[in-house]
């Protein structure tokens, strides 16, 4: 498995842009060595900016330095970033269509034992319903970096969501990628599982175990998730009798909703969403507890055949 | 009475209009900033419609958004659109002309209105023209019922630690705020211990309403090296309007036919 995290990845990402752009700013709150901007910050501390543990101050002060021609990276925890500082995100990058790409980091149940304070499992709803702000969950590191390096070629908001370990590699450095357009891994007749960041990995392993036992199941990567790929819904819903969802969310207002509001208004099926519980979460790893809420590859293919073999679809 | 001075008591006269013909806004915030907009636009920023998308234009921000009234009058009068059509369509439907600042008006750097926004805004102009070595100032106006909003300190503390001189901030101490007394609502007298303690260079203005006294305040603060500046303008809420001032009730009344007459009568008196 890949030793190197997603959030690495964005930090050499952006030192090989910041070799041709001196436009390109990072504004970190304290957050430096967490998100891994600390080479960042080292070799260019001209175009690297410290605000302090002020994740409120963060947002405005990148929204202020787009507002003059930067291209902002602001890296904070998803859990801070996204409520913390939700009104400054919602007017000064969402309404003021500010270039500031919102890097959350350690997000979901990255931070495992810490608790709800460091969780951030309601960040897809809370970004996602904001008019002109775009969320991304990328999941492994080549799919990362090739996301970053598009958005640095657009000027317009993003929220993106990185975990805090490295993920297992879904691709390689040759993948398919192109803005807005889900990764269908693979086709399925019986199932089309649907997830993003994270747990993709573990879909992928879900589906492969469940051809080995005779059920054909497919994997999007929906790794946009605003704008979601609604073509890629619907031809999943078209050819699939049962979709099930993986996130690593509340089950209020992320993947799952989404998906179930393009497949009820284009092509009626059974929707399954695997989700977060809403209510308090367990203390463990993270794989500890995507494994307890069912939400690994185990859990996942246990949730599809449940749906499949009890016959509560068709 | 001096050029600026006639200035603002003309815009006074053109906000009083807008807002009574809309019965929207924000009058008497409005009539207290208004000096503080004359002078920084007709006087101290270099900014106008000409020379509105250069790098190096000053910055503006009216964190206190509620007072927009005010500013789209100022921002016509400078030429920036049609100040007529903002006194007709102000808070109307569909009109660009809302209540609050927002960037489908000419002349706007930033939509704002949710409090306690601009100041860490200015923060990132006025590190953005550090990085660029641009010498284009950036200037805040809050209000001092605002000062209540946390994420201001966070702001003042950035501006401190990074000694941002090309940061002007100015609050409009006029002393009232929705429910009453800035006082009594929460105690923000010590406003300029505060800011020092921040590191900022403090400039009191005793008449905020005085276009000399608030001119010679901009040149102190930009005179100012290695601190960001901040200038307390004590004014007079509703300022020009006899019954309007100092009245809470004015923070946003709406005028009936009579005392609008009234209201024009003093403001059109002061100008003859």
């Amino acid at each position: 498995m890949s030793q190197i995290t997603n959030r690495q990845v964005i930090c050499d990402t952006l030192l090989d842009a910041a070799k041709k752009d001196r436009n390109i700013v990072v504004v970190c709150s304290d957050s430096r060595g967490s998100a891994s901007l600390a080479p960042f910050a080292e070799q260019y501390p001209k175009q690297f900016v410290e605000v302090g543990i002020a994740e409120q101050n963060l947002v405005s002060v990148s929204a202020g330095l787009a507002s003059c021609n930067k291209k902002v990276f602001a890296a904070s925890p998803a859990s801070f970033l996204s409520t913390r500082s939700y009104e400054q995100v919602k007017v000064d990058v969402a309404y003021s269509k500010t270039n500031v790409t919102l890097i959350g980091i350690s997000g979901g149940v990255s931070y495992g034992a810490l608790g709800m304070t460091h969780h951030s499992c309601q960040d897809i709803a809370a970004m996602a319903s904001l008019p002109d702000m775009r969320v991304y969950l990328p999941c492994d590191r080549f799919q990362t970096r090739k996301l970053i390096e598009a958005l640095l070629k657009d000027e317009k908001p993003a929220y993106v969501r990185v975990s805090r370990s490295a993920t297992e590699d879904v691709y390689d450095e040759n993948m398919d990628f192109k803005l807005n357009s889900a990764n269908v891994i693979k086709e399925g007749a019986d199932a089309v599982i649907i997830s993003c960041g994270e747990l993709v990995p573990y879909a992928v392993k879900a589906a492969r175990e469940l051809e080995h036992e005779g059920y054909r199941v497919g994997v999007i990567d929906m790794y946009c998730l605003k704008p979601m790929d609604e073509k890629a819904v619907i031809d999943a819903a078209e050819k699939a009798d049962l979709i099930v969802t993986a996130e690593e969310h509340s089950p209020y207002g992320g993947l799952g909703s989404m998906v179930a509001q393009i497949v009820s208004a284009s092509c009626p099926k059974k929707v399954v969403n695997l989700a977060l519980p809403d209510g308090h979460i367990i203390a463990g790893t993270n794989h500890e507890i995507f494994q307890y809420y069912g939400l690994d590859d185990q859990g996942i293919k246990r949730a599809v055949i449940a749906r499949l073999s009890q016959g509560l679809v068709k | 009475m001096d050029r600026l001075t006639r200035k603002a008591y003309e815009l006074r006269r053109d906000i009083i209009e807008e807002v009574y013909q809309s019965k929207a806004g924000h009058i008497g915030g409005d009539l207290s900033v208004i000096d503080i907009l004359t002078v920084l636009y007709f006087e101290v920023m270099n900014v106008n419609p000409e020379s509105w998308k250069s790098e190096d234009r000053d910055r503006f921000l009216l964190s206190k958004g509620h007072c927009t009234d005010a500013l789209y009058i100022t921002l016509g009068e400078k030429g920036f659109f049609d100040k007529q059509e903002a006194i007709e369509t102000f808070s109307s439907f569909g009109s660009v002309f809302i209540g609050h600042p927002n960037t489908d008006v000419p002349g706007i750097e930033m939509n704002s209105g949710s409090l306690g926004h601009g100041l860490s805004l200015g923060v990132g102009m006025a590190l953005a023209a550090r990085m660029d070595g641009r010498s284009y100032r950036t200037y805040v106006v809050l209000g001092d019922g605002e000062m209540a909003e946390g994420s201001n300190y966070e702001a003042m503390m950035a501006a401190g630690h990074y000694g941002l001189d090309q940061l002007c901030a100015t609050v409009d101490l006029n002393g009232l705020q929705i429910s009453g007394t800035t006082g009594e609502t929460m105690k923000s007298d010590d406003l300029g211990e505060k800011f020092k303690a921040f590191g900022w260079y403090v400039i009191e203005v005793e008449d905020g309403n005085n276009c000399k006294q608030l001119l010679a305040a901009y040149q102190e603060a930009e005179a100012k090296k290695g601190q960001p500046s901040v200038i307390l303008a004590h004014t007079t809420k509703g300022k020009g309007v006899s019954f309007m001032e100092n009245q809470k009730k004015w923070h946003h009344g709406v005028m009936t036919e009579e005392q609008y007459r009234k209201a024009v009568e003093e403001l059109e008196g002061v100008l003859a």
